[in-house]
């Protein structure tokens, strides 16, 4: 068993040793790539603390939608040729649904700061 | 150093310029590049910008239109009218400074979140979407028969090309197959009128200044097709800039773009524009992802690009809100 701290602890650690005592000394291009770097390791922190609750989420709606088990990426690809090939659609149950429960998440991590993100988290999971 | 070799050119191509001075790279990946420079002249200096290849990069990947036609469309757009930087010099091959152009610098502001939001443009920002449906429709009413050899593409290519390049990605993104199969089912066909399409018509690509659009840029990704493809592309809510309540760039809406188009005497398609909206906000995800593939084989291997990777996302919430929506706005 590896001992503390975690990964995640220590990656916040270092990206706000980069955000507060580096970055102002950095100016031009270079701090446009510091910044790029603390926004990467700040998504890899919220992968770490978000990720695995939203995919159990994803694993189980992709289960109930497709009635069949199989790994994460197995099922997203099962759904992928289901919706290429004109099986399941907008009609379908609980896709619409799946489709933006699992957009939401992702955006969650990558890119919480997104204006449609931001919108469309306000609403709350009904859309109202 | 390229001061030398750019001292020698500008004393070929503009008569009494003695040198270049203050060459600064601007932006350059492998194969694509950028400088400002000032060519010393005694009626006084005059700025400007350099955008090659540098040598042993000849060929343009892909969509790409090749600098040596971006050159020849920006004078086209230059003579037509089109606020455009004037082309001083295609180079040549004894030039030494390998495949590219200069052209007269343009002062102004390229950064798409300063122009929407610093005080210099708030004059401007009001009238912009109404001036870029003019500006575009004077790109379009460029002669054909005036144009280099461009590739020719409608919708039902660009559908088999975005398909071809997710699949090559082999990542499953549900959201592009819903895309993908809305933009099959939804296909216009081909337009009736074919003309030139800049192909990166957007916030981003245009020079601002107090006083309006100074310039439109890159050239890169022009080809013949639709026309309403422009109209489409300026409109993807990842060229709004957080503004998403102004689908113009993030400068206003829609029927203002519309009227500026239609005023130059040109006609507008709506539903072919929304069309292509769904169809460019796919190929702006489509691009990030292939930036991602770009940054885990090089030789780029810069956060940057793999950042962009993880903006591929944002595309996805676009295209629910375009195809799957849960409420108004």
């Amino acid at each position: 068993m590896q001992d503390e701290p975690t990964p995640t602890e220590l990656v916040q650690a270092v990206a706000d040793f980069l955000r507060t005592d580096i970055a102002p000394l950095i100016s031009g291009h270079q701090a446009f790539k510091l910044r790029v770097g603390i926004n990467a390791l700040d998504l890899v922190v919220r992968q770490l603390t978000q990720a695995a609750a939203a995919e159990d989420e994803e694993h189980a709606r992709l289960k109930q939608l497709l009635g069949r088990d199989g790994d994460l990426l197995t099922l997203n690809r099962t759904l992928s040729e289901q919706i290429a090939n004109g099986a399941v659609d907008l009609t379908t149950p609980g896709l619409k649904d799946h489709l933006w429960q699992t957009t939401l998440a992702k955006l969650a991590v990558d890119q919480p700061n997104y204006a449609s993100y931001k919108r469309e988290v306000g609403r709350g999971t009904d859309g109202s | 150093m390229i001061e030398a070799e750019l001292s020698r050119c500008v004393a070929a191509f503009m008569p009494g310029a003695t040198g270049v001075r203050g060459a600064a790279k601007l932006s350059g990946g492998a194969s694509q590049e950028t400088w400002r420079f000032d060519i010393v002249h005694p009626d006084g200096d005059v700025g400007a910008i350099l955008r090659r290849s540098p040598k042993g990069y000849g060929a343009a990947p892909g969509r790409a239109a090749g600098l040596n036609n971006e050159a020849a469309l920006m004078r086209l757009a230059y003579a037509a009218g089109v606020p455009s930087p004037e082309v001083l010099h295609v180079l040549q091959p004894s030039d030494d400074l390998g495949t590219g152009f200069i052209m007269r610098r343009v002062d102004g502001e390229t950064i798409a979140r300063k122009i929407l939001r610093d005080a210099d443009y708030a004059q401007a920002r009001p009238r912009l979407a109404r001036q870029l449906g003019q500006i575009v429709a004077g790109i379009h009413s460029i002669a054909r028969d005036a144009l280099p050899d461009l590739r020719e593409m409608n919708t039902t290519t660009e559908i088999a090309e975005l398909a071809r390049e997710y699949g090559s990605f082999d990542w499953p993104r549900p959201v592009f197959d819903l895309a993908l199969r809305w933009l099959s089912q939804n296909d216009p066909g081909p337009s009736a009128e074919v003309t030139l399409v800049h192909g990166d018509f957007r916030n981003g690509n245009l020079i601002i200044g107090a006083d309006g659009v100074r310039a439109v840029l890159d050239w890169e990704l022009a080809h013949l097709g639709d026309p309403m493809e422009d109209l489409g592309w300026i409109c993807v809510n990842s060229w709004r800039f957080g503004e998403i309540d102004k689908p113009v760039g993030g400068f206003g809406p829609r029927e203002e773009l519309f009227a500026g188009y239609e005023a130059a005497g040109r006609k507008v398609d709506s539903a072919r524009v929304k069309f292509w909206e769904v169809m460019g906000t796919l190929r702006w995800g489509v691009m990030c992802c292939g930036m991602m593939q770009r940054f885990r084989i090089g030789p780029d291997h810069s956060t940057e690009r793999a950042m962009i990777g993880r903006r591929a996302s944002e595309t996805e919430i676009d295209l629910l809100r375009l195809l799957a929506p849960r409420g108004e706005g």
